[in-house]
């Protein structure tokens, strides 16, 4: 069940499986585990069969391509047709998609079943995974534990090894935080290489789809499928198509690792400083070296997303009316009664003081002070970027201040929680590409990420700096106990 | 006090594009409810839109004819609303960097001799979607209930929104500028002018001032007027009530006010406290929209002569009135007809003017026909005019002719052959036709010399009658002058 996926391949490659079996196989982990975890909020094993059926015939006709038959789990804020699609929220809890994202429609023609809809944060706002309206994902690494968020389930699903690999998508830090809390390798691309069309839309400008696997090997393969070029999104960028796996095998040295100054200050654990500082002398060790560098404005970054997230969210969410489809209030007076009940019923409270914020800083009289200022503060966070690579190759640095955190921690706090992506949001200001690859283990055994962090379009020498990583150590290779 | 009606029209031009302006659903108008409306226009969870280029084109269009800035980077923004009919919950709208800027469009001021040419500067014009519909009848509840139902075929439809500066002072004018437009957007082919589908709807801005001021009072405006005539009654209505309510010792509020064609009436929609706060900011699902160089110019090369243009040419060269050049100019298809007659014919340009300003629209106005559906083409009419300007044909004839030639008679040379209509000019001829009348009517005669004048008039009229018409009557009268003189 520690298999990768290119191990998967190999096994459908030869006949030593079929994708039946090796889908008939991760539904069983899935039933048997997910009651505890709470990772998926729909699994439908006939339909995942007969995916997986389809991809076998593909085989068998002589059609299947590399991950043909290799099953992944979906991220439940991606539209795929027949499968509900609920992105964590009551308001969508009985809306099932007509139609395919086109990461969904990619994965389908790459012949790869979906096993299922993965648990998130309602509307892919939180960073603990218990905003969702279905319950909280517990870490599979300790189940007093949050397995971050937004893309809880998936991270948890992942690292619980209930599917080989996940989509998640990352608006703050919705990929690398969880990958980071739960011991898995995560991936968010620069903005615009992999399409928004059918991914409901958090904060448009920031969102962005990505793999989540063991490895960094795994995600390459992913990236592949997922990645390119999409007309139905604006943002989409047209760029020829490339193999993120070509430079895996590329050695590190003279590879320049920059520390901003920073990530490596106050705020972050000393347990988590211990487990960066392993990997670093790792790193050294593999013939990288190390440079500091500063991210002046980094610690404007929580409050610029904080504007500019919810404003896009105040605007991204009208669409949930109770109008054409989704939740709608059962009895109400009139049309404005009617709205109101139905997202003041339909929407959560993480969700609610978002729509709030963001229709305060677009409000007449503040937009100049919040949106527009927070817009200025973004370029030079972006600018800031631009300096620090002229002096490195990545940049390295904690994902994550803690650990997981345990369930409920930070529940009554809001601003504690938008502080545990502290590392995380600048790198979607900047439009950048991120990872977190597991790196050790905290005092309380729970998993410690590294993150890495490319300049734009970077992702392959950013796969190939995890992947010699995860050559030379084990971290990405644990398994939780219990599994 | 005398008082002065300011006025500023918004005007929504829905754009010719076969496609949404963010999909790729039709636009087709009259389809059933909702079967032109996609995932996109549904505004399900995860889509997103995408600009269709050929609205920029037309807005390119219309920035080039009005000699408008065009911005060479512009900028899609949200519109924050909820609305039933609105399913994203805002509308795409251009706001701070619309696609059109600064541009001006002249109009003809009163009428006849006395029209003059007045510029009226149009402040922008910027590109958004349409809404869909509310439909308040015909659906109810199974509790009997009365429920609203929505159509969302026009949700994306591509309009360009045309805001004028507060430039007009009557109604009146207000009309010509709208007519202006109507007639602009028509002739460059990004809109297909029809009112009553809505390709064409008006929001007037009105408000009133004393006489002389340089200030502006505060405006009412008036919203989706469909025609030019309610726009014209529905102007003065409203200026007419402002002005006796300041008369009357009341402030005017700004106001949205709607205007009720069978009362002849405005009512109050929402006051300016009502308004929304649309909390406007760049929609980030897509980008600056960029105008270079080469697709400008390639798209002022298709451009058509502009009816301004042909206005002043016609004018220059053919000597026209202002008022006739505007008349011949209402639309393209006009103008061409114009122009293709005048060219075959090779008459005076007034001459022609006025048989197609006059019988030809005539004709076609009876028959509830528009120019180019008419049945004779310009080369046949041109048959015609030649005739009449060698006075083969008295004017009384040609219209005889011209009458046979809308029922299909065929060209004017062969009917004026097959009915003898051509006009005597052998003065012999006509001179024995005199001296019969003379000889005939002794009685007249006597009169006339006795200093009757009626008495000439009855002797030119029996000419005439025995030439069934067909003689000039200059000619007839300069000889029985000086018949009845020797």
């Amino acid at each position: 069940m520690n298999a990768s996926l290119e191990q998967l391949a190999d096994l459908l490659a030869q006949g030593k499986a079929s994708s039946v079996e090796l889908c008939q196989d991760y539904l069983d982990r899935i039933e048997r585990h997910n009651p505890r975890l709470n990772a998926f909020i729909t699994v439908d094993r006939e339909r995942t069969l007969a995916e997986a059926a389809d991809a076998d015939a593909r085989r068998a006709a002589g059609q299947a391509g590399r991950l043909t038959g290799v099953p992944i789990a979906h991220k439940d804020i991606f539209c795929a047709e027949g499968w509900p699609t609920t992105c964590g929220s009551r308001m969508l809890a009985n809306f099932v998609s007509p139609y395919d994202a086109h990461v969904i429609s990619q994965f389908k023609a790459a012949g790869m079943p979906c096993l299922g809809k993965t648990n998130m944060d309602e509307f892919a706002m939180g960073s603990s995974n218990e905003t969702s309206w279905f319950g909280p994902v517990k870490n599979p690494w300790d189940a007093r534990a949050v397995p971050g968020g937004s893309s809880g389930g998936a991270a948890a699903a992942v690292a619980a090894r209930l599917c080989p690999a996940a989509t998640g998508t990352d608006t703050g830090g919705s990929i690398r935080q969880p990958a980071a809390l739960t011991g898995i390798t995560g991936l968010k691309p620069t903005y615009g290489v992999v399409s928004r069309y059918g991914m409901i839309a958090f904060a448009s400008s920031l969102d962005q789809g990505g793999p989540m696997a063991p490895s960094a090997a795994d995600c390459a393969l992913l990236m592949n499928v997922m990645a390119g070029f999409d007309a139905r999104d604006s943002t989409s960028l047209e760029r020829a198509p490339e193999d993120y796996a070509r430079d895996l095998a590329q050695p590190l040295k003279g590879l320049r690792i920059g520390l901003p100054r920073e990530f490596f200050g106050e705020g972050m654990a000393p347990d988590v400083a211990q487990a960066i500082q392993a990997a670093l002398a790792e790193y050294r060790r593999l013939g990288a070296e190390t440079v500091e560098v500063s991210l002046p404005n980094m610690d404007l970054s929580v409050p610029v997303y904080y504007v500019l997230a919810p404003a896009e969210a105040s605007s991204n969410l009208s669409r949930y009316d109770g109008v054409r489809y989704g939740y709608r209030a059962a009895e109400y007076r009139d049309l404005l009664d009617m709205y109101e009940k139905t997202r003041a019923d339909g929407f959560g409270a993480e969700v609610k003081r978002r729509i709030m914020i963001g229709t305060y800083v677009l409000s007449h009289g503040y937009y100049d002070a919040y949106y527009i200022q927070a817009q200025k503060i973004r370029r030079l966070i972006a600018q800031d970027f631009v300096e620090a690579f002229k002096a490195c190759d990545v940049i390295m640095g904690p994902t994550a201040p803690t650990t997981a955190f345990d369930l409920g921690a930070k529940v009554a706090d809001p601003v504690q929680m938008y502080l545990s992506d502290i590392y995380t949001i600048a790198v979607n200001l900047a439009g950048l590409p991120g990872m977190s690859i597991p790196c050790g283990f905290g005092a309380d055994s729970r998993p410690i990420g590294l993150q890495i962090i490319g300049d734009y379009f970077a992702e392959a020498r950013m796969l190939n700096v995890a992947h010699q990583y995860q050559l030379a150590t084990g971290w990405h290779t644990m398994l939780p106990e219990g599994l | 006090m005398q008082w002065e009606t300011v006025i500023g029209l918004e005007v929504h031009t829905q754009l010719t594009t076969r496609s949404k302006i963010f999909s790729g659903a039709s636009t087709e108008f009259g389809a059933a409810p909702n079967t032109q409306a996609c995932a996109v226009d549904l505004a399900l969870p995860g889509v997103l839109p995408v600009l269709n280029k050929g609205a920029v084109e037309r807005a390119i269009r219309f920035g080039l004819a009005i000699g408008a800035r065009l911005n060479r980077v512009n900028v899609f923004a949200r519109k924050n609303y909820f609305y039933p009919d609105l399913p994203k919950g805002y509308q795409i709208s251009q706001f701070e960097l619309p696609i059109v800027e600064a541009g001006e469009l002249p109009i003809q001021v009163g009428e006849g001799d006395k029209a003059v040419t007045k510029v009226i500067r149009i402040t922008r014009a910027h590109l958004e979607e349409d809404a869909g519909k509310s439909l308040h009848e015909d659906f109810h509840g199974e509790d009997g209930k009365p429920l609203s139902g929505i159509d969302l075929n026009r949700a994306g439809t591509p309009l360009l929104e045309i805001v004028s500066e507060p430039d007009m002072r009557s109604a009146k004018e207000a009309v010509a500028y709208a007519r202006a437009l109507h007639t602009l957007v028509t002739w460059i082919g990004i809109c297909d002018g029809n009112m009553q589908e809505g390709s064409f709807r008006v929001d007037a801005n009105v408000s009133v001032r004393p006489k002389g001021s340089d200030k502006f009072g505060t405006r009412r405006e008036i919203k989706n007027l469909n025609s030019f005539r309610f726009l014209e009654q529905a102007i003065e209505y409203e200026a007419r009530w402002q002005i006796e309510r300041i008369e009357d010792g009341h402030e005017i509020v700004q106001a949205t006010v709607l205007f009720d064609p069978d009362t002849g009436e405005t009512r109050m929609m929402r006051t300016k406290e009502e308004a929304h706060d649309y909390r406007y900011f760049p929609d980030p699902d897509l980008l600056p929209v960029k105008l270079d160089e080469p697709w400008i110019e390639q798209v002022r090369a298709a451009l058509p002569e502009l009816p301004q243009q042909k206005q002043a040419r016609y004018q220059r060269d053919y000597g026209l009135s202002a008022y006739d050049a505007v008349t011949l100019t209402a639309s393209r298809e006009m103008a061409d007809y114009f122009e293709a007659t005048l060219a075959a014919a090779g008459v005076p340009a007034k001459l022609a003017a006025n048989w197609v300003m006059g019988d030809l629209a005539a004709a076609l106005n009876k028959e509830g026909l528009a120019i180019g559906q008419d049945r004779i083409p310009p080369a046949r009419l041109a048959g015609l005019l030649k005739r009449v300007d060698d006075s083969t044909l008295s004017s009384k004839l040609a219209k005889e002719v011209f009458a046979a030639m809308w029922a299909g008679e065929g060209e004017a040379d062969a009917i004026i052959e097959a009915k003898g209509l051509r006009q005597m000019s052998d003065t012999g001829e006509i001179e024995r036709i005199v001296d019969e009348v003379l000889a005939a009517h002794p009685k007249s005669v006597e009169e006339f010399r006795a200093g009757k004048d009626k008495a000439f008039n009855a002797l030119v009229g029996q000419v005439m009658k025995a030439t069934r018409g067909k003689a000039n009557p200059q000619q007839v009268n300069e000889l029985l002058k000086k018949k009845l003189a020797g």
